[in-house]
């Protein structure tokens, strides 16, 4: 028997009511990768975060090479050979390499000597793993992939034995994840342990030694790579969750309202975050889009929305274009019939200080409906919400109630009776049913359904594959900016858990 | 040659006006390096000069009063840190805070120790730091050019003037060559990262706005036992706001800083001299014109229309574990 | 909303927590009256007979009251927009140049009544025009509106010593400040209201503008909470994200809600210069748009809050000059100190006493904290 690098014993974890970590036992054998997949919000970052001292766990046990630890700080984490490579890399950006390799690691009060051993030791590191990197060079002035291995860099010159990589290859071209692997797999040569974290099932097929799966804040499974499977794991991390299926008949689809095309899309940072989509959406039709958060989906909306700037491509609504520069007023597209659910209910579609009834006109504010001159119509405001709580069962019925004092089914309500009593004739809606309780999930759906039956064009994005399945007439997979396929509402979960994982669509390119 | 004298004598008032400046700048820097603003520099150099007055005058002692200086001034520094790095709160308002009971409790104490309206006693010759000349002064006097410039702009100084330009280096040294400074540096940029690497965010904090204490009580002790010789009520009049300005107009950086000051000190320093004096070519420039100058600069670089002054990431922004 | 904190029944966040900073405000300003070796029950006793113990001592602390009401009025305007104005003090100060060309141009030729609507127009359009250049430098260019409006300040500082110099002193006169108004620009004195009480009133300089501050609270209640501008300000304010996804504009809502506030800072020029000292001085905004700061942030940027901040602030002012008086080791800076204390307990350290109020109420009764329903964050 192999010996364990690390175990963790009973760990649970709560956030306020979350409960991020439910008893979790870990053991991970030492000279291995042993990957860790699950969905986000699983609870895998948090675990890893416990484990590096980041945070604490509530109860449960950690031993690091056999013996009790406490890890109360990074510090202790580093001193027992843990080191940690985040998603979000913590470096800083004005900083050379140097600097960021030796930050709270210097040998002594002046730099001098640091910076010299950092220097001599990089130039092994690089010649043991291959990890070469300019040590001189200034981390904004990096490409990704290189400020990546600076962080890999920080770990080994701290001594790490035991490598965490929080889903390193998000932020990665394929080409770069390849060499990160190659890196890897070099470290466990040389005896280190890596944990590494992902919802990607191809890179935990590529290079994982033992796999295990979290989902909702539990560990299912762990099992031998060689001895599973994608599909397994696809199956065992989606779960099979009881959802009330909505009932619903034949979509009647019409014209096309919305056409999207060629939509490509970059983040500030320049990475390119929607690559050339296009599809269509016609009255009378759910389209779902499916996809592991942050593969575009997020950005997809903002841009049709009017609130992202798209680099090329076009969207037209109703046959009129819409402006993509980012500069739109989402005004004049509400006033043109199309209607927008954000993702991000906290801090976009609500302002959690305001009393319902405000939240309620929220970007309708200039309707003359509320309005009388330049004042606001309070009663005709009042009676509106009033309607809206009676008509979405929203609870508690009191539209003079601070919105942060809903639940989070309700405060979606809320968002959602606004856009659709608005009747417009296209409806975009991001993670219609995110921390809502089952209760209001199948009302929720009901009125999406209702929408489609009246004639409107209704587009869903969610993380969650059993809504998408459930609601979609038509559904439409997104992995690293593009729709890798598109598929009817019969697909299986299986199949669409593949395209999701990217795993067809690097076959059909090799 | 009596406008080679002229110069001299500006640039030498020139001096005396940047000290202050230029220590409650470089006090700036360690604290908005470390991203925590600091607009109560006013408030802090206030209460050092008037500490330092105080006991000077009380204890017959420059370097008591000094110490005693550092001190209330460091005081100030940490009740600054106790708000916005462990309470959290607002930065801006911590610091019209300070600058409001700094301004009202010296003057309020001034006058319940000395009861002279506010004032401290007129300091005696032990109690106020005095100039230094420097050897071979006299000797030099009468030759040209080099005689009036090492007698009057380099020699004749106190103490305190010597350190405050010393601390230009000294403070560069600091942070680009030692661990402090690396840390410092780094925490005001991506305190998450300082974080992560094990060290205390809020403890490397409150060590800046201790250097900052340090030096805006050197500069008070300065503006009241240099320049002046004694407290008298707001006798800051608006430095720390200057140095601030300084501070943005030398994009945070020491030898910058500097040059920032020396050329707002100039500014003051001609608009002094030139009261009422016209100008060849420009007239008469009102003086208020020359007094704005420094602020109208800053704004016009804030704007980004000469360069841009990218202050720390972090700055302003308290701490918060990312979940 | 980020606040971490989960929220408490209105009447504790609004009423008991700005009390318990208060009062700890002035328990540590009574340790500074102990550290001068006087009794602070009995400075409070005299500060409080002072401000409202006899008519005058009413008058005058309205009067003080008067123009902080403008000043926190100001300051709450812009913070409601997500914004800090810091710079009240230089648009007061530059409307100064307002009301004293409007002044000495009419006050021989017009009535008050018809003088005082034009230097109310001057005052603000002076103000919003100060507050103009650092709203427009915020909003485009990205400069900070704290840095930019305090150095507006000391330019306004500038500015208006050239003005009251250069061309508003009367040539002959040594003093930099305007000649005094003639009736035409002195407004009417608000004595009689009080003396209606049975109070007597020696000589106090409240004044009209008092009332007029009064109709600027109310005014600034509909503007925020009544009208489509404030709802938009607000939404900026709590949240950009959610202000761009309703297509607010965020150039055109910085720059309104900015030239708002320096409006208002610009009209507390109006109560020294034409209600009291009828004439434009060196420095006579004296602090005044910095006591706004304290008052918005203890006034929990409410108008009927900041209206009861102000007069608790002018009770300060006049109660301060009596206890002055009275106590001779005690100077009226105490009143500065007082501020600083307000401004750092009721502000930076606003949240220092939360979590104890918060632990107690749900030691009462969990229900009114609503910890339940704040979750719905995660879940």
């Amino acid at each position: 028997m192999a010996q364990a690098a690390i175990e963790l014993i009973g760990i649970n974890k709560s956030f306020g009511a979350v409960r991020a970590n439910r008893d979790i036992n870990l053991e991970i054998v030492r000279g291995t990768i042993h990957g860790i997949v699950g969905e986000n919000g699983a609870g895998k970052s948090t675990l890893m975060s416990i484990l590096y001292g980041f945070y604490q766990a509530d109860s449960g046990e950690i031993r690091v090479g056999g013996q009790p630890a406490s890890i109360k700080t990074p510090n202790d984490a580093i001193a027992l050979g843990i080191g940690m490579v985040h998603q979000h890399f913590m470096l800083v950006d004005n900083f050379s390499v140097l600097e960021n390799v030796i930050l709270g690691a210097e040998s002594d009060a002046l730099l001098k000597k640091s910076i010299a051993k950092a220097r001599s030791e990089l130039e092994r590191l690089e010649r043991e793993y291959g990890l070469e990197v300019d040590p001189d060079a200034i981390i904004e002035e990096l490409p990704v992939g290189l400020q990546q291995r600076v962080e890999i860099l920080k770990a080994l010159y701290r001594g790490a034995e035991i490598l965490i990589l929080d889903e390193p290859t998000g932020v990665l071209t394929p080409a770069e994840a390849d060499h990160l692997f190659r890196i890897l797999k070099q470290l466990k040569e040389q005896g280190k342990t890596v944990v590494l974290i992902t919802h990607k099932l191809r890179e935990i097929m590529a290079i994982t030694d033992t796999v295990s799966v979290m989902r909702q804040g539990t560990m299912v499974a762990t099992r031998e790579t060689k001895k599973t499977t994608v599909e397994e794991l696809a199956e065992l991390m989606v779960g099979r969750r009881v959802l009330l299926r909505v009932e619903k008949g034949e979509a009647e689809a019409g014209g096309v309202k919305l056409a999207v095309k060629n939509l490509t899309v970059k983040d500030t940072r320049g990475v390119t975050m929607v690559d050339d989509v296009s599809f269509d959406l016609r009255a009378g039709e759910i389209v779902g889009i499916a996809g592991v958060a942050g593969n575009g989906q997020s950005e997809l909306l903002e841009a049709i929305s009017g609130i992202r700037h798209a680099v090329s491509g076009s969207v037209m609504l109703d046959g009129k274009p819409i402006d993509l520069t980012g500069k739109a007023d989402p005004g004049e597209l509400r006033d043109r019939g199309l209607a927008h659910v954000p993702e991000d209910r906290h801090h976009v579609g609500l302002v959690l200080a305001f009393e319902e009834n405000e939240n309620s006109i929220l970007g309708y504010h200039d309707d003359p409906r509320y309005l009388k001159g330049p004042l606001l119509d309070i009663d005709a405001i009042r009676n509106d919400a009033k309607d809206k709580i009676t008509k979405y069962d929203i609870r508690p019925a009191d539209c003079r109630l601070k919105t942060a004092n809903f639940s989070g089914g309700n405060q979606q309500k809320i968002v959602l009776a606004r856009e659709m009593e608005q009747d417009p004739g296209v409806l975009i809606v991001g993670q219609p049913t995110r921390g809502v309780d089952v209760g209001a999930i199948e009302f929720i759906h009901k009125r999406l359904i209702a929408m489609r039956d009246q004639g409107k064009a209704v587009l869903v994005v969610s993380v969650e594959l059993d809504e998408i399945r459930s609601l979609s007439d038509r559904i439409l997979v997104m992995f690293a900016g593009r729709i890798v396929g598109e598929r009817g509402p019969e697909a299986s979960e299986g199949e669409l858990g593949l395209l999701m994982a990217g795993v067809e669509q690097r076959e059909a390119a090799e | 040659m009596d406008i080679f004298i002229a110069i001299v004598q500006i640039l030498d008032s020139t001096i005396r006006l940047s000290v202050p400046l230029l220590l409650a700048c470089l006090a700036g820097l360690y604290s908005e390096r470390a991203g925590v603003f600091d607009i109560g520099l006013e408030g802090k150099m206030l209460v050092g000069a008037f500490a330092g007055a105080a006991a000077a005058s009380v204890f017959h002692s420059a370097f008591l009063g000094l110490g005693m200086a550092i001190l209330i001034s460091v005081a100030f520094a940490l009740i600054h840190g106790f708000a916005s790095i462990t309470h959290r709160g607002n930065q801006i308002v911590s610091g019209v805070a300070i600058n409001f009971i700094a301004a009202g409790s010296t003057i309020m104490l001034g006058q319940h120790w000395f009861q002279q309206g506010g004032r401290t006693p007129a300091l005696a010759p032990g109690e106020r730091f005095e100039a230094i000349t420097w050897p071979g002064v006299d000797a030099v006097r009468g030759v040209p050019i080099i005689g009036p410039i090492y007698s009057e702009l380099i020699s004749g100084h106190s103490i305190l003037v010597y350190i405050a330009f010393l601390m230009v280096p000294f403070t560069w040294w600091v942070l680009f060559r030692t661990r402090f400074g690396l840390r410092l540096r780094a925490v005001g940029e991506n305190p998450a990262a300082v974080d992560t690497a094990g060290i205390s965010v809020a403890w490397l904090r409150y060590r800046a706005l201790i250097c900052t204490g340090i030096l805006t009580g050197v500069a008070g002790a300065y503006l009241s036992m240099v320049q002046n010789g004694g407290f008298v009520k707001d006798m800051t009049a608006g430095k720390g706001y200057i140095a601030l300005a300084a501070l943005i107009f030398a994009k945070w950086k020491p030898v910058n800083a500097m040059f920032a000051c020396l050329l707002f000190g100039f500014l003051d320093a001609l608009s002094i001299r030139l009261q009422g004096t016209p100008l060849p070519l420009i007239g008469k420039v009102p003086v208020q014109f020359m007094q704005a100058l420094p602020y109208v600069l800053t704004v016009i670089l804030l704007a980004g229309f000469i360069g841009k002054a990218i202050p720390p990431r972090a700055g302003g922004v308290p701490y918060v574990k990312e979940r | 909303m980020s606040t971490p904190y989960a929220k408490l029944p209105a009447w504790a966040d609004y009423g008991l927590i700005p009390v318990i900073n208060l009062f700890v405000a002035f328990v540590v300003a009574g340790f500074v009256v102990l550290l001068v070796g006087e009794n602070p029950f009995r400075a409070a006793v005299i500060l409080v007979e002072g401000a409202f113990g006899r008519g005058t001592g009413i008058a005058f602390t309205l009067f003080y009251a008067t123009t902080f009401i403008f000043s926190g009025l100001s300051v709450a305007v812009a913070a409601h927009c997500g914004l800090f104005n810091i710079g009240g003090e230089g648009q007061g100060y530059i409307a100064g140049l307002g009301i004293g060309v409007v002044c000495l141009a009419f006050d021989s030729v017009l009535p008050w009544w018809l003088t005082f609507p034009l230097a109310i127009i001057a005052s603000a359009a002076m103000g919003a025009l100060w507050a103009l250049i650092p709203a427009y430098l915020q909003a485009r260019r990205g400069s900070h509106i704290v840095i930019t409006t305090i150095m507006f300040n000391f330019i306004a500082a500038s500015v208006m010593v050239y003005a009251l110099v250069g061309f508003l002193k009367p040539a002959i006169s040594m003093a930099p400040q305007t000649r005094t108004f003639l009736d035409g620009a002195q407004l009417p004195k608000l004595n009689w209201v009080i003396e209606l009480f049975g109070a007597k009133i020696r000589s106090a300089p409240l004044n009209i503008s008092f009332l007029l501050a009064l109709v600027m609270a109310y005014l600034v209640w509909l503007l925020i909470w009544r009208t489509k501008l404030g709802y938009e300000m607000r939404t900026y304010g709590h949240s950009p994200k959610a202000a761009r996804y309703a297509g607010i504009s965020e150039t055109r809502i910085v720059i309104v809600a900015m030239m708002i506030s320096g409006a208002l800072a610009g009209m507390m020029a109006l109560n020294p210069t034409m209600g009291d000292q009828h004439n434009v001085a060196l420095d006579f905004v004296s602090g005044a748009g910095f006591v706004g700061i304290a008052v918005a942030l203890m006034g929990r940027l409410h108008p009927v809050g900041i209206v009861l901040a102000a007069i608790l602030f002018g009770m300060l002012y006049q109660g301060g000059a009596e206890l002055a008086f009275e106590m001779p080791a005690i100077s009226r800076d105490m009143i500065v100190i007082i501020q600083g204390l307000v401004i750092l307990f009721a502000g930076a350290l606003e949240h220092m006493f939360r979590p104890y109020i918060q632990a107690l109420f749900a030691s009462i009764s969990p229900k009114t904290v609503g910890i339940e329903a704040v979750k719905g964050k995660g879940a």
